[in-house]
């Protein structure tokens, strides 16, 4: 550990600290809030449906930038962020799936529905998916780098055709109640953007510790291997 | 040479090497007939359901049989250290990637032509009434299928588990091709011209192919060379 890194550590401790106070009253919050008049408790299940799906969603394009910087400058930092950033994504969109499949259990009365935008959020979970099984199949660095940052272009491209292709096809998911005619009531709004705040806080606390392991490891490698060049 | 002439050649090249062993395209189409004989056991074949899944089902067969063509594409050039020649010719990784494609391109379109018919047969579908229409959807399809593909048979031809990760790669993202493909071949086969509602599809279609072709001659050279 080199000296730098000593405000590195207090500044993620302290921002931890904050995502767990912001977390902590959100649910505080949110469990105090008057039930809904058509889907009652399980309605507010959309606290968090909806911040870790657009979380996930910022994840993606950071992940994009990120491996364009790769190609062009060949700085394994950037590499880096972008694995970081697309385990973190993953699992929000994971977050995002099964609350949603909670809701649906409850209000539709099943788990999964081949609605557009549980396809296309299934679909773009599978792609990420897909480039961490590459990383893992790729042994050598540069060539795991570069494959890995032109398979994130190719998904990223390819997220907003599948949104677009089925939602040709078909959709039962509810239309956002924030924008275009939604009735959410302004403190609920206040509310969600809390938790909103909350959910990219812990997704960029949670990146950051990922990006450290990475150069961690990265740096661990160079080490094993000039020790076995002595 | 221009870049043109260099496509042509290695596709040619790919091609000839190709009718001489038959090694790919004897497997996928063997495989291809495989799997339409599974899909007799899943569904009632006679029946009218089966019609009308029975887009889908094509466009699943080609996608399957496509990857074993598909696999040996870059793998068939590592023996002999082929592929580290064909980087190192005074061609751009574009060209490569292009005859490649095309190659490929010729011997999934073979395999697909030889299993329409037997489909055709052996599910009692009458898959000639719109059949100028079912080509251009079958040259489209394919093309994408081809593309990505190809690109994902460059991205795995060096690493551990590529049979299992060309397909785990290439699926996924073609979902909007097939997706389009499945449908189009759907509604041709029972009958129904392309009319102003399924015509969205085949301009997906053409703009999945348009984007993806763009982006893979671009990004190609970066994987072959790195």
């Amino acid at each position: 550990m080199n000296e730098k890194s000593g405000w590195g550590d207090y500044i993620l401790y302290l921002l931890g600290a904050v995502v767990i106070i912001i977390l902590v009253r959100d649910i505080y919050v949110i469990a105090r809030l008057p039930q809904e008049a058509q889907q009652g408790a399980i309605f507010k299940i959309i606290f968090f449906h909806v911040p870790v799906a657009i979380t996930a969603m910022i994840a993606a394009a950071v992940a994009l930038v990120a491996s364009v910087l790769f190609l062009i400058t060949r700085n394994f930092r950037y590499d880096a962020l972008a694995v970081a950033v697309t385990e973190v994504g993953l699992a929000f969109l994971a977050a995002n799936l099964i609350t949603g499949s909670i809701w649906g259990r409850i209000i539709w009365g099943q788990w999964w529905a081949w609605d557009a935008r549980l396809t296309s959020a299934l679909v773009c979970w599978i792609l990420y998916a897909a480039y961490l099984m590459l990383r893992r199949a790729v042994e050598e660095p540069t060539q795991r780098a570069t494959f890995a940052a032109v398979w994130s272009i190719f998904s990223f491209i390819d997220v907003p055709i599948v949104i677009f292709s089925i939602k040709w096809w078909r959709t039962q998911h509810p239309q956002p109640v924030f924008w275009g005619g939604g009735s959410f009531p302004p403190d609920w709004k206040a509310v969600f953007l809390w938790n909103m705040l909350a959910m990219v806080l812990l997704a960029i606390v949670m990146t950051v510790v990922r990006v450290r392991q990475e150069n961690a490891q990265r740096e661990l490698d160079s080490l094993r291997r000039t020790a076995h060049a002595m | 040479m221009d870049f043109f002439r260099q496509v042509m050649v290695i596709a040619a090249k790919d091609l000839r090497a190709e009718l001489r062993t038959k090694e790919a395209i004897n497997g996928s189409l063997a495989f291809a007939l495989v799997i339409l004989l599974l899909f007799a056991f899943a569904f009632d074949p006679t029946g009218d359901t089966t019609r009308e899944i029975s887009g889908g089902l094509l466009w699943i067969v080609f996608a399957f049989a496509g990857t074993l063509i598909l696999n040996r594409s870059f793998a068939r050039e590592l023996p002999n250290d082929c592929l580290d020649a064909l980087i190192a010719a005074p061609i751009s990784g574009a060209a490569l990637f292009l005859g490649k494609a095309i190659a490929n391109y010729c011997l999934l379109l073979a395999v697909e032509l030889v299993s329409l018919p037997v489909f055709g047969i052996f599910y009692n579908v009458r898959w000639t009434q719109r059949f100028p229409e079912l080509m251009l959807v079958l040259l489209l399809g394919t093309w994408a299928l081809t593309v990505l593909g190809t690109m994902t048979s460059a991205l795995t031809v060096n690493i551990r588990l590529r049979e299992v990760m060309l397909p785990l790669l290439t699926y996924p993202i073609l979902v909007p091709a097939l997706m389009g493909a499945m449908r189009l071949t759907m509604e041709l086969i029972a009958g129904t011209p392309i009319n102003s509602e399924n015509v969205m599809w085949l301009k997906m279609l053409i703009g999945f192919d348009v984007i993806y072709t763009a982006v893979s001659l671009v990004l190609v050279e970066t994987i072959l060379v790195g």
